[in-house]
């Protein structure tokens, strides 16, 4: 479980985050909602220990981020996985190679029980046949998979992913939905998604965080968000004319 | 003052180099890795500019001594000199900071712009101890490489003396014997070590610490080739004051 409490966070001055408070819960796909420049990036980034936030809390698990040494921070980002909006392989190395490099680098484990388990995360995220594939041979949808794969393969107890279906069809967009949710689930780890696509809030949003210049507009679920009468949040949900159009039907 | 925040961030890379290393097993991997890139892929162009470079530098000496009274073993002992105490060292290092400085630049630049460096950052890896380690330990080898260019630039300002008639191979090896100072090679070894460090650094920390897309990778590389190259222009001189005035 992750904690936030009246997190702020500047640059130069400028304030992108403004006091946000939320609780990401385990064995949940927990999304992170708003328009370009809302601040999603800023806060996943401030999650995963990349920024210092200049103000509020974060707990992890009810430890505080700012509580702890820098064996505890070690020993927490060991427990965080991370997909990448371009999902950031290793250009030289292959997709098993990929998978094994968390494990080679931060466990005693032997070659072979490296291997067996990447191989076992690969085929989980049915790639079996890719292993030696570099990511550049890869389709974008598989090298999303091989991410997710890479992210899980040191089993995190919570996981982040900025933007998984970004440049993705709609079909392999679901697919990437479901398998991170299924993941998730499975090994009930908490993840936090930053989406701006409202397939995903459909598909997977157990929670849903709402962005609107660095300000939390709006905390609810899935079933909530299309009835929502909160005006930032039917902007953004119905800013597409598919969505109109569906609105539409429903009156 | 900007030029003082890239020096101190530069200085502040260096410390990180040195902090939190990898594991030995993937860092010796790292390390053969970037000597084939580093090293052994530089031999070929190394070789071929030192034998030509060699033999116009005798070619020059050749043709500009007129006067009956100057030994013919000049060209020999005037080619070993100038091979040795700058051709080889210094602007051997300055080609190479075109071809393995913005190699370097360009590979970190894509890094980071792809989000590896960041990728490697949340597994709590030490990036720069990753990236920028391996390539100073390989570059170490350098020397070696410089050593194979004094040859090579040799031999080509024997054989274009040769056959270019201007003197005999006799006089040609009595001039690269003539008042021989091991010491040169000392020098020489001594400052390529110095260049070596700065062809690892300067273009690691250009690309460790761009910003920006793919044109800026672009932009990187050049402006490190040009840094790098000033940094081994004004080391050489002070080195040289400091080694052999």
């Amino acid at each position: 479980m992750i904690t936030l409490n009246n997190i702020t966070k500047s640059f130069e001055g400028l304030q992108v985050l403004k006091g946000i408070s939320i609780t990401f819960e385990p064995g949940k796909t927990n999304l992170i909602i708003g328009q370009s420049g809302s601040g999603k990036t800023v806060l996943l980034k401030c999650l995963l220990g990349l920024y210092q936030t200049d103000g509020g809390k974060m707990h992890f698990n009810n430890q505080a981020f700012g509580d702890m040494n820098d064996q505890d921070r070690r020993t927490l980002r060991r427990e965080m996985g991370m997909v990448f909006q371009g999902s950031a392989l290793f250009d030289s190395m292959s997709v098993l190679e990929n998978v094994m490099f968390p494990m080679q680098m931060l466990t005693k484990k032997s070659e072979s029980e490296i291997k067996l388990a990447a191989e076992e995360v690969i085929e989980r995220v049915n790639l079996e046949n890719a292993n030696n594939k570099l990511p550049a041979e890869l389709s974008g949808g598989m090298q999303k998979r091989v991410a997710i794969a890479r992210a899980v393969v040191m089993k995190p107890k919570y996981l982040f992913c900025d933007e998984p279906n970004s440049g993705l069809d709609p079909k392999t967009a679901i697919v990437i939905d479901n398998l991170i949710r299924e993941i998730t689930q499975e090994n009930n780890i908490t993840t936090v998604i930053n989406s701006h696509d409202m397939n995903s809030v459909m598909e997977i949003g157990d929670t849903i965080l709402f962005l609107k210049d660095g300000v939390k507009a709006w905390e609810g679920s899935k079933e909530q968000i299309f009835s929502s009468d909160n005006e930032a949040v039917n902007d953004f949900v119905y800013s597409s004319n598919l969505m109109k159009k569906i609105k539409q039907a429903h009156v | 003052m900007k030029l003082l925040h890239h020096i101190g961030e530069y200085l502040l890379m260096l410390r990180l180099v040195f902090v939190k290393p990898t594991k030995a097993k993937v860092m010796q991997k790292l390390i053969f890795k970037d000597i084939k890139d580093l090293i052994i892929g530089s031999l070929g162009i190394v070789a071929f500019l030192s034998f030509f470079v060699g033999g116009v530098v005798a070619i020059q000496t050749a043709l500009n001594i007129e006067n009956p009274l100057i030994p013919k073993n000049l060209v020999g002992f005037a080619t070993r000199q100038s091979v040795i105490l700058e051709f080889a060292p210094t602007f051997m290092s300055i080609i190479l900071a075109g071809k393995v400085g913005s190699f370097i630049t360009s590979s970190i630049g894509t890094m980071r712009v792809t989000e590896q460096i960041d990728a490697l950052e949340v597994m709590g890896i030490n990036s720069v101890n990753y990236l920028v380690f391996p390539k100073i330990i390989s570059l170490l080898l350098l020397p070696i490489v410089i050593n194979f260019s004094m040859f090579l630039g040799i031999l080509g300002g024997y054989v274009a003396t040769i056959y270019g008639g201007f003197s005999s191979g006799a006089d040609f090896i009595d001039g690269i014997q003539l008042d021989f100072k091991p010491y040169h090679i000392v020098y020489a070894f001594i400052k390529t070590l110095v260049f070596a460090m700065i062809l690892a650094t300067i273009p690691s920390y250009h690309g460790y610490y761009m910003k920006g897309g793919a044109l800026e990778v672009g932009k990187a590389a050049t402006v490190a080739f040009v840094w790098t190259s000033v940094v081994i222009i004004v080391l050489n001189y002070f080195i040289t004051q400091m080694l052999l005035a």
